[in-house]
């Protein structure tokens, strides 16, 4: 009787019809670049395949690799090592270790090149050091090459492994891990075999965010000129003038993406378990003795260093250098734009998500799954192919709108959409759908399937039910999910470019214009500004998972 | 609270970004660096009393410019090469911007025969070599580039940039395919890294030992000049405008075009006018070190001092032609990898 009433009641329809909306939305934009795709203008292919495909598939992979290794190795690492253990500065450096985060990888790509590079001051004191003159007197290695990248964005990456895992981890009920001990089994075998497997699915969804991230980035890539695909989709849309070739190597890109989600998602079925986090206990930390205290440290210590601490005095001590340059009232504005346009698109995609993910979990079905993938897919575009999509598909919208109203009512609505800051905020949400979703469905996947049994047995409405039980549940999930995707459209820069209306400039728009100059000096209070904006969110997120773990742990 | 007030600060600026509708008000998309063209919108904008929008972006204008259609805001819009400004044209996003001035104050060959661009600035992709181990009179053209004795020893930016497209272009017109992509390769033969930075970082990298000899947009040098943090790489390289045995130095332009639904018409042409004029002309010269179009603008010290050369005088619209070509000829010979 229950299940009659569910299904007659019209709320169960709303989020069906609220995932199909979005999934409309999200890939309109997709949709229309694939369209772009079969018209190029001319056919690219055998000139690529000839030359340069090879080289950037060859390059992607190499970097997207890389990254993985170095953002799973340091991520989970870290994060096991702050929720086991308990060594000097534990506390400290569980936050810490966050804040690389709030860099973008733009930034501290041109930091570490000014640093490093030859006229830099590490170099310059070698040579003072030791009589060298020029270059070719010494051998350093090449900042702008294929490693620097992989270390530079791995460095800021690597958080989004950290949270997921260190979410997990704490999550983890300690019992697997004392049986495992009890049964005489070493730390690192207990990690290996409980904890790990435990922990895969949310180590997979750090691991392919930040790869995405890495397929996507052009910043970094085409500042230390390595041809990845994004570098060769941008020649052959400017350089080549052949917007439908670009589509069709963002085709390719796309499947890469597609590889990345299609792990996750079949990680995450493998491996479903389930977790009452409502009866979360605190673990007890094993304290580390003598060396390995110091060891542990040392290694949470390191990301935090080169990640956050050594640019950030790089950055301060230019901000402070350059600040009259740089502190004009326009300023303050191009903070308040970043700040509004970010924190609206955070706060829709999240509840987007929440909806969806809420829609998936009340009717099982692979159209569902199939549509929620199509809302993700937009992450896996580079912003500004992202961005053509959107001028070309809101374009054709305002012109229609503009035309009706012309015949109808002999008035011109013009460019509704398309003219202001709303087309930024769409791209924003379009653009990081994939990660509210991801951390949305994660905590949804821990919430055991009998809360909704027993909602519902009490006659309760899935909105109900959501609203009391789900939503306290997946409270910290959520959080986490706005904090990424606030951080990530701060730092977005080629969609803002293209989308921004006339004379609206965020931070992000603001240091590209100073450091496409490389007078990265004056960029470096707009970057200060970004890197401190991710902040406050990451201190707030530090506060409320601690928080929200308390309080579940109230008899309730 | 702060929070509170800067969102509401935001949506103010953002209802005012959206919405300015002031009695004079002209809107510009910029494929040009704003720090390049802003004292000369101010200027304009303090002497006609006309407000200027502006959207600075390299990537995806023109297909913005295509999807607004007939509702575009674009008014006047800004390129760095002729290649931007033919594909503008092309894509039938221009209209002719009839004016006397215009005429009058442009060379002919600076300007589309339709009058639908302009060329405000010309620039020469001129050679720089270093002055202590480079020995005047060593190179003197482009084809030298490609010589086997410059091994190890040259630097440019990317082979895909527009300023090298172009004068792989120029190559191609000259010398024809099968030679230009002889040239080219030899040239990445030569190359002492692999092809990276803009053009001021090769001047830095002669300075630094990593090269000797560099291929750079002449202005580039002028701005570094007039930087104090920049001058001692400056100096530490001399000029060579090369070919001036025959066909001359490369050149290229800076330019504008009226966008085809321009809604300000009136402010638009008021606007280009203006950039065309002495007052505007010579800001060009003497801020960015380029050279005006305009004749008897006088150049800025720096520029003046590097003396009178011969320049190419290729049709823009044949480096225009062969740019897809050229960029393809990149790919082929490797030159960035």
């Amino acid at each position: 009787m229950e299940r009659a009433r569910a299904r007659l009641h019209y709320g169960a329809d709303v989020w069906q019809l609220s995932v199909a909306v979005a999934a409309v939305v999200a890939a309109l934009p997709v949709i229309t670049i694939l369209g772009l795709s079969f018209s190029p203008a001319e056919n690219i292919w055998p000139h690529l395949i000839e030359t340069a495909l090879p080289r950037y598939v060859g390059n992607t992979l190499i970097l997207v690799v890389g990254v993985g290794v170095a953002v799973f190795l340091t991520g989970v690492t870290t994060a096991y090592l702050v929720t086991t253990f308990e060594f000097p500065f534990r506390r400290q450096l569980e936050f810490l270790l966050l804040l690389p985060f709030a860099f973008p990888s733009y930034v501290i790509a041109y930091l570490y090149t000014d640093l490093l590079e030859f006229s830099g001051p590490v170099q310059g004191l070698l040579r003072h050091l030791f009589g060298w003159e020029l270059a070719r007197d010494y051998w350093f290695p090449e900042i702008r090459s294929m490693g620097g990248a992989i270390l530079l964005m791995g460095l800021v990456l690597y958080p989004y492994v950290y949270l997921m895992a260190r979410a997990s981890f704490l999550e983890q009920s300690p019992h697997y891990r004392d049986a495992c001990r009890l049964m005489g089994r070493s730390h690192f075998r207990t990690f290996l075999f409980v904890s790990l497997p435990v922990a895969r699915p949310a180590v997979a969804i750090g691991v392919a965010l930040a790869l995405m991230e890495t397929i996507n980035d052009i910043g970094t890539v085409e500042f230390f000129s390595i041809q990845t695909l994004s570098v060769g989709l941008f020649d052959v849309w400017l350089n080549m003038n052949n917007l439908g070739g670009a589509a069709q190597i963002s085709m390719v890109t796309l499947t890469f993406i597609l590889i990345l989600i299609g792990m996750e998602y079949s990680g995450r079925r493998k491996a479903r378990f389930y977790q009452s986090s409502g009866r979360f206990t605190p673990t007890d930390r094993v304290t580390l003795a003598g060396g390995f205290k110091w060891g542990a440290s040392l290694l949470c210590l390191l990301p935090v260093l080169f990640g956050f601490l050594v640019p950030m005095v790089v950055l301060v001590g230019n901000s402070v250098a350059y600040f009259d340059q740089s502190w004009t009232p326009a300023f303050r504005s191009y903070a308040a734009n970043s700040l509004f346009v970010s924190l609206t698109a955070a706060i829709c995609c999240t509840v987007l998500a929440v909806m969806i993910s809420y829609a998936k979990r009340l009717h099982h079905g692979n159209v569902l799954l199939a549509l929620s993938r199509v809302v993700s897919m937009g992450y896996a575009v580079p912003g500004s192919v992202l961005a053509v999509g959107i001028v070309v598909s809101l374009g054709w919208i305002d012109n229609s709108l503009d035309g009706l109203f012309r015949d109808r009512f002999g008035f011109s609505t013009g460019l509704l959409l398309s003219g202001s800051a709303f087309s930024i905020i769409l791209a924003y949400v379009i653009r990081f759908m994939a990660i509210s979703i991801g951390n949305v469905d994660s905590s949804f996947s821990k919430v055991s399937t009998s809360i909704d049994m027993a909602s519902r047995t009490l006659g309760y409405t899935p909105l109900k039910t959501l609203r009391l039980y789900h939503l306290p549940l997946i409270k910290s999930g959520a959080l986490t999910a706005v904090l990424i995707v606030f951080v990530d459209c701060m730092k977005e820069l080629p969609a803002t470019l293209l989308l921004r209306p006339f004379n609206f400039e965020t931070l992000a728009t603001h240091i590209y214009q100073a450091a496409s100059d490389e007078q990265i000096e004056r960029a470096a209070l707009g970057a200060l500004f970004i890197v401190l904006a991710g902040l406050i969110p990451v201190i707030l997120i530090s506060r409320t998972i601690s928080s929200s773990r308390q309080l579940s742990r109230r008899p309730g | 609270m702060k929070l509170k007030s800067l969102l509401a600060g935001s949506i103010v600026s953002l209802v005012l970004a959206s919405g300015t509708h002031a009695a004079g008000e002209v809107n510009v998309y910029s494929y040009r660096q704003q720090e390049l063209i802003q004292p000369m919108i101010d200027a304009f904008s303090a002497r006609h009393d006309i407000d200027v929008n502006v959207i600075f972006a390299k990537k995806g204008m023109l297909e913005k410019l295509m999807s607004e259609g007939a509702n575009s805001p674009a008014d006047v819009l800004f390129t760095v090469d002729i290649g931007r400004l033919s594909d503008l044209k092309n894509a039938g996003l221009t209209q002719p911007a009839n004016s006397a001035v215009l005429d009058q104050n442009i060379p002919s060959q600076m300007r589309d025969a339709d009058s639908h661009w302009f060329g405000l600035t010309s620039r020469a992709r001129i050679i720089v070599a270093s002055r202590d181990r480079v020995e005047k009179g060593a190179v003197t053209s482009y084809e030298q580039l490609a010589d086997s004795r410059f091994k190890g020893l040259i630097c440019t930016r990317s082979g895909k940039h527009p300023y090298m497209v172009a004068l792989t272009a120029s190559m191609i017109s000259v010398h024809g395919e099968v030679e230009a992509e002889k040239w080219l390769a030899g040239v990445r033969d030569n190359l002492a890294r692999k092809p990276q930075s803009n053009d001021r970082g090769q001047v830095k990298a002669i300075k630094e030992g990593e090269c000797d000899i560099a291929v750079i947009n002449h202005y580039y040098l002028a701005l570094m000049l007039a930087n104090p943090e920049q001058k001692p790489a400056a100096d530490s390289i001399y000029v060579i405008f090369p070919n001036q045995e025959d066909r001359g130095t490369h050149m290229n332009i800076s330019g504008m075009a009226m966008a085809r639904h321009a809604p300000n018409r009136d402010n638009a042409l008021k606007l280009m006018e203006f950039l065309a004029s002495d007052a505007a002309q010579q800001m060009y010269a003497e801020l960015n070190g380029e050279y005006p179009v305009k004749n008897g603008i006088p150049l800025s010290s720096d520029v003046r001092q590097w003396g009178d050369f011969k320049r190419d005088s290729l049709d823009l619209d044949e480096v225009a032609k062969h740019r897809a070509e050229a960029s393809k000829m990149a790919d082929r010979v490797n030159y960035d990898g």
